[in-house]
């Protein structure tokens, strides 16, 4: 289908955009106005989003370019059927976040909250447009915004923790920027371009262990952002931000962009073939296998939630990182998939931990026995997503890891089977226990509250009945599913 | 011969003129120094653009002084590149004299304010001359003017060291001063001529001879000590922190890179590009050596506390940029360097600015009392924060686009000193971000009485507007890097030859 010309794309991108600054200018006096430029602008930017959604859907593009930078490269956007996921996952659940956020912003009081949902909207403004990039240039000048604007929702707090966190976070990111940067001028100089192509722009440019030197340096830039162990140590630490930021940007947004570059890299800049015949795969695939299961064991050690989800999340990440570098069409179609069901309920179980905190004020799991009586309809959605960190179906984690399982064996690596039952063992080891203990222990005396308002609850509950859906209906049209298969031009019309 | 074939020796008589006048009107009114330098050096501006329209369309622009055809008379000779910094040079330097007009008025005594008008209508005029110029000693003489001129600048400033700095700053300069002279008077001795384009023929039967090996080596130490090289930057940060913020600017911002455009015209216009690269390879030597700069300049900024001397050795790290893009001597190597050049000039420029914004409002010059200042001038800060993050070179502001150019010029040279010089160029950025960021931090974040209310206090408009065009020409140039890539890609492709 030939590529239609249209502004829809940067249009998405400059409704959070303008959002931010009109919080700004709104400022903390009118603070109603303030929340309804945000909740404004995500269902706005959600909208154009899925305005795109049919066309795409059926196989089909758009593009838009603004202004060249270096001969052959500028700010290009293409909307392909992956950007489009991406960038579905990040408005729709920005609309849930934002409504979260006001609850739980409120119900604590926080300081500096234009602040707060200045840098929000720019998050996913900048979010939109890595979604949106149709070069890796256009890519990174995005990439380098979400760094820049996720910042000062890490140290929101400003307690010397929170500063270090953000020292932390800053160094990480803006180390692996620079490495994406030299990687792409690696790139620019080798093909004399950088748009993203369906079958990679790199085939038949330099040598092959130019090539390779060039992967390992895509895959430690990105790799930062996208929390592969040993490059993930920025994330726990940056849990010190209020929950909303760690559950949209740091199970989500943030993370994601780092995978979602990885995966461009396997398959828009060097293409699936070319990675197959360079022998890279498999070296990824073992990388990812290693995360995947340290993250996991880290996360059984962990006392505070919200630290076990942070390491819950390094792990999961990698199993879409392990989808792309099996290279097989079911191994990837699962990866890909795995953006938005990890992204659903990672998010819900965030939102559950903000909730917990906002209502009984604990942290620590030690701490709360007993709390599925007090906040049942909270916990049953904790339960619910738990369960799907697991695998178990019907939840949309067991989709994931039946395609991931499918597409080890299609690669011819049923090595990596035992690497996905290992790690839903250890799924099931750190999130059973709280599930448990909610539940059937009784509540200590300490623990006082009761079910969140509803500002706070509405998300958790939808954002689990998705998580339950997404595992049901998984092959019905328009599921993500579905979308990730057009992207990898394997049907699914 | 119509107005129009004037231009180039237009742009700088106008400011000379006000220069001159300027004694006298203030001898009567002191309050019209600053309308004039105003008008003047608008006048400037306007011809600059007017100057970068015609050598776009028709290039090179020579204007014989008197009529007098060279190389017996003076030639003045405008390409891309002179386009390029008569633009960049007015552009800044008239936002540095719209700001100086509340700034001074607190910060100098009152009867230094009709000498710092001339000084500085002075020092623009020097560097417009210095980049229109075609003959090399009519080079050293105006380059001689412009330190002149920038000696009085810093030695006017309050502070108590203020003479020590500009005392520093004017041994070196002196030194550089006849460096310059000895490599031009050893090329007169050769060649017989002056006129750089008539140099840089009669120079060619001369390439292996010990003479043309030392008139270089001179005149590179020389430009080098105007330009603040590693390790001939020592006069820098004395001077560059000491000097009245408005002059900071313009130093940081435009003085420097005046030397880094005689380097430039050096090595390619008056030598060839073939026996700079291979027969003496000056630029390898150079690039090396901007590479410690950008390495060293950086460190040492991070360990400053002082806002203006942090800025001043940032200075130091990103001359080694530029002057790292020139001698990559590729493509688009050169084309990073020359457009770095503007890029930087509008960055530090804005620094600068803000950091007299703040001294005037506050009084702070240590980084770590800045706290609590987001709050108290969020205009200023906030272009303090778009200005930090071009030097850093995060898109999309300005500076990530000549940074890319650098590292792209880099691979492009296929060398491992390419490799070498795009992790230096990547490495340097980082440590860029280091003590930028740790401002921008302390400033927004850093740690104050929570809760307590800070009373909004802006700058006045009018050294607030100057600040906001600077930020603002960051944001835009690194959204449309067409507009400087226009004169900056031919003037590197004129001067390579490619």
């Amino acid at each position: 289908m030939e590529p239609v010309y249209s502004i829809r794309p940067v249009l998405a991108i400059a409704v959070s955009l303008a959002c931010a600054f009109l919080i700004v200018l709104t400022g903390e006096k009118r603070r109603n106005l303030r929340e309804f430029w945000t909740l404004a602008a995500s269902v706005l930017g959600c909208t154009i989003v899925v305005s795109m959604f049919p066309h795409i859907y059926h196989g089909g593009e758009y593009i838009f370019t603004m202004v060249s930078i270096v001969p052959g490269v500028g700010l290009d956007f293409r909307v392909d059927a992956f950007g489009m996921f991406f960038a579905f996952l990040s408005s729709f659940l920005w609309i849930f976040t934002s409504i979260y956020s006001i609850g739980y912003m409120r119900a604590l009081k926080e300081h500096a909250q234009t602040r707060y949902y200045f840098a929000f909207a720019a998050c996913i403004a900048s979010a939109v447009g890595i979604a949106f990039a149709g070069n890796l240039l256009t890519l990174f000048i995005f990439y380098e915004m979400l760094t820049m604007s996720a910042f000062p929702l890490v140290i929101h707090e400003e307690t010397p923790e929170a500063l270090y966190a953000g020292k932390k976070y800053l160094a990480y990111t803006l180390s692996g920027g620079a490495l994406v940067l030299l990687g792409m001028a690696i790139a620019y100089t080798l093909a004399g371009t950088l748009t993203f192509t369906s079958h990679g722009f790199l085939a038949g440019h330099g040598s092959a262990q130019m090539l390779k030197i060039l992967f390992a340096i895509f895959i430690m830039g990105f790799g930062v952002k996208a929390a592969i162990i040993p490059l993930h140590s920025w994330l726990p630490s940056a849990m010190v931000a209020p929950t909303p930021v760690s559950a949209l940007l740091h199970a989500v947004a943030v993370v994601n962009a780092g995978i979602f570059g990885i995966v461009r890299v396997v398959c828009s800049v060097y293409g699936i073939e070319l990675v197959a015949s360079l022998g890279l795969g498999l070296p990824l695939a073992i990388v990812a296998s290693i995360t995947i299961i340290v993250g996991s064991l880290f996360a059984l050690a962990q006392d505070n939630l919200k630290l076990m989800l942070a390491y819950s999340t390094v792990s999961q990440l990698s199993y879409i990182i392990l989808g792309a570098a099996l290279l097989s069409p079911s191994a990837l179609s699962g990866g890909v998939v795995h953006i938005a069901h990890q992204g659903f309920m990672k998010i819900t179980l965030f939102f559950c931990a903000g909730a917990i905190l906002v209502q009984t004020g604990k942290r620590n799991m030690s701490e709360m026995n007993g709390i599925g009586r007090k906040m049942p309809l909270t916990m049953m959605g904790f339960t619910m997503c738990a369960f799907g960190m697991i695998g178990t179906p019907p939840m949309c984690g067991f989709i994931t890891k039946w395609y991931l399982g499918l597409g080890a064996l299609e690669a011819g690596h049923p090595i990596f089977i035992v690497v996905l039952l290992a790690s839903a063992l250890l799924n099931a080891a750190y999130y059973l226990p709280p599930v448990y203990n909610a539940f059937f222990k009784e509540p200590d005396a300490s623990l006082k509250g009761k079910e969140a308002s509803w500002w706070l609850l509405a998300p958790i509950l939808v954002c689990a009945a998705i998580s339950l859906m997404l595992g049901i209906i998984p092959t019905t049209s328009y599921m993500p599913l579905q979308l990730a298969r057009t992207f990898l031009g394997i049907g699914g019309m | 011969m119509n107005l129009s074939s004037h231009l180039p020796i237009l742009i700088v008589v106008i400011p000379l003129i006000a220069a001159f006048m300027n004694p006298l009107i203030g001898w009567r009114q002191r309050k019209f120094c600053n309308p004039l330098a105003v008008i003047a050096v608008s006048a400037s501006f306007c011809i600059a653009l007017l100057i970068a329209r015609t050598v776009i369309t028709t290039g090179r622009i020579s204007y014989h002084m008197g009529g007098w055809a060279p190389p017996w008379g003076i030639e003045l000779a405008v390409d891309h590149l002179s386009a390029f910094m008569c633009v960049t040079i007015t552009f800044v330097s008239l936002l540095a004299i719209v700001y100086s007009k509340n700034y001074v008025e607190k910060e100098l005594a009152e009867e230094k304010m009709v000498p710092y008008y001339t000084l500085l209508l002075l020092l623009i005029v020097a560097m417009l001359g210095i980049v229109v110029t075609g003959d090399m000693f009519n080079l050293y003489i105006i380059v001689e003017m412009l330190s002149l001129a920038a000696y009085a600048l810093v030695a006017m400033s309050e502070e108590k060291r203020a003479y020590v700095a500009a005392y520093k700053y004017l041994l070196l300069g002196f030194t550089g001063a006849i460096f310059i002279l000895l490599g031009t008077a050893y090329l007169y001795i050769i060649t017989g001529t002056l006129n750089m384009a008539d140099l840089s023929v009669r120079i060619q039967p001369w390439y292996g001879s010990w003479v043309v090996f030392v008139a270089l080596a001179l005149l590179m130490v020389g430009f080098g000590i105007k330009t603040a090289l590693f390790p001939l930057h020592t006069w820098l940060p004395d001077a560059h922190s000491i000097a009245p913020s408005s002059i900071s600017a313009v130093l940081s911002g435009l003085v420097i890179k005046t030397g880094a455009y005689c380097i430039i015209r050096t090595l390619f216009t008056v030598f060839q590009p073939r026996f700079v690269i291979e027969v003496m390879p000056v630029t390898s030597a150079l690039s090396w050596i901007a590479a410690i700069a950008i390495l060293v300049g950086s460190l040492f900024a991070i360990s400053q506390t002082d806002l203006k001397w942090m800025l001043a050795y940032s200075s130091v790290a990103h001359i080694g940029f530029i002057v790292l893009g020139v001698g990559l001597a590729t493509g688009y190597g050169t084309t990073g360097g020359i457009l770095h050049i503007f890029n930087h000039s509008m960055a530090k420029g804005c620094l600068f600015l803000c950091a007299g914004a703040i001294i005037y409002k506050t009084g702070i010059r240590n980084i770590y009392d800045l706290a609590g200042l987001g709050d108290k001038m969020p205009v200023t800060m906030a272009a303090f924060t778009i200005a930090a993050f071009s030097m850093v070179g995060i898109p999309p502001t300005a500076g990530f686009i000549s940074k890319f150019y650098l590292g792209l010029g880099a691979l492009e040279q296929g060398t491992w000193a390419g490799w070498v010089f795009a992790g230096v160029i990547l490495l340097g950025s980082l440590l860029t971000a280091v003590f930028y960021i740790r401002v921008v931090n302390n400033v927004y974040f850093g740690e104050r009485k929570r809760r307590e209310e800070i009373e909004k206090d802006e700058a006045p408009l009018g050294m607030l507007i100057p600040i906001v065009i600077l930020a603002g020409g960051c944001l835009i140039f690194g959204i449309f890097p067409k507009i400087p890539l226009a004169l900056a890609e031919p003037a590197a492709r004129l001067l390579l030859g490619i």
